[in-house]
């Protein structure tokens, strides 16, 4: 079987449950709705061999209804074929199910998004910070967790204090302008 | 012609004594074996260990022995970026370390924080412990740390080491002297 003809069968086999289909170089991505996620998660592991889970990556649409939106990078090694499955998740839902039974490698990969994007994972194992220490009262990688943080005290573990930025963040403008144009510069972001 | 005596120096025993300060002797001790703490955190230990190793030999200045035990250790050399989470650590370890002791900044981040203007990252180990000696640099060379190192056998050359020690020893001393 093909990485096409996979792809082919997934579509098949869970047509209904399967939404907004888009594809980018050959790679597939689809929306899922979040109950349906161990089901067709269970499914692209054992029938279509989605054997391994590249990366579990979260994004934060801050202003946007639905805010948070957690995306699973799956591979599989015997077909060679790419998938992208796409989960939007409200922020009063806060939670979705955990696929560490299925791919135990989403285990820290959950852990990384509950740490820095604080949506947590029904029936994760060990659901703990895992870049930050516990205690952080943050979610450093939410939009609206400034960059130079917040201050924060935990006796004897850690603390925070604000990053003096001095008008910054420096960053860089990618455009074939001159290096002159393009080189880090303070500039604020346009509120 | 007159006849030139010697008070304090006797040919017999010649190069078996010297004569110096206390201080001098053993500011000269100290500062020939510095036993760093490389408390290495980021690419600075990479070239913390070049350093260490044939091509810059810092056994050269008598700090090869890098010890890994706070206990047996004078200079912490604080290689890389220190974070929060790492902090209160880097701390403990400086306060196992047994007096007299120095801290050695090295590089961008362990002095200011580096390009790491950020909510995880220490704006410089300076805000925690005594910095001695800031070495510039992102990472800076195994030249860079061993101008470092001298900068600071320099520092501890000058020191009065006697009198911060022991303190009521030498005030005891000046005043049955004086």
């Amino acid at each position: 079987m093909t990485g096409q003809e996979l792809l082919d069968s997934l579509g098949e086999s869970l047509k209904e449950k399967l939404q907004q289909k888009s594809e980018f170089r050959g790679e597939t991505s689809y929306v899922i709705a979040a109950n349906d996620l161990r089901e067709i998660a269970k499914f692209c592991q054992d029938e279509l061999s989605f054997d391994y889970l590249i990366d579990v990556t979260s994004i934060d649409n801050f202003g946007e209804e639905p805010r948070f939106e957690i995306v699973y990078h799956l591979y599989s090694m015997p077909h060679a074929a790419h998938l992208r499955l796409k989960l939007n998740v409200p922020e009063e839902a806060g939670a979705v199910d955990t696929v560490c039974d299925i791919w135990p490698t989403a285990n820290w990969h959950e852990r990384e998004i509950y740490d820095m994007m604080g949506l947590k994972f029904n029936g994760h194992p060990d659901l703990r910070r895992i870049l930050m220490w516990d205690g952080y009262p943050f979610f450093p990688l939410r939009k609206d967790f400034p960059l130079e943080g917040l201050p924060s005290e935990m006796p004897d573990v850690a603390f925070t204090k604000v990053t003096p930025l001095e008008g910054g963040p420096f960053v860089t403008v990618p455009s074939t302008a001159t290096s002159k144009d393009r080189e880090p510069r303070a500039r604020p972001p346009e509120l | 012609m007159p006849e030139i005596r010697a008070t304090a120096y006797d040919s017999k025993i010649e190069g078996n004594i010297i004569f110096t300060r206390f201080d001098a002797a053993l500011n000269w001790v100290r500062k020939n074996s510095l036993w760093p703490m490389p408390m290495g955190l980021a690419c600075c230990a990479i070239e913390l260990m070049a350093a260490a190793a044939s091509r810059f030999d810092i056994a050269r200045f008598g700090a090869e022995v890098m010890r890994f035990s706070p206990r047996q250790c004078d200079v912490m050399i604080v290689a890389g970026t220190v974070t929060y989470k790492m902090a209160l650590a880097v701390k403990r370890i400086y306060e196992q370390m047994p007096e007299p002791k120095w801290v050695i900044a090295m590089g961008a981040c362990a002095s200011t924080g580096g390009m790491y203007r950020s909510y995880a990252v220490l704006q410089g180990i300076d805000q925690l412990l005594p910095v001695d000696v800031y070495i510039s640099g992102c990472p800076p060379r195994p030249e860079a740390l061993l101008a470092g190192l001298i900068k600071l056998q320099e520092k501890i050359s000058r020191e009065r080491s006697f009198r911060n020690q022991k303190p009521e020893l030498a005030e005891k001393l000046e005043e049955a002297l004086s």
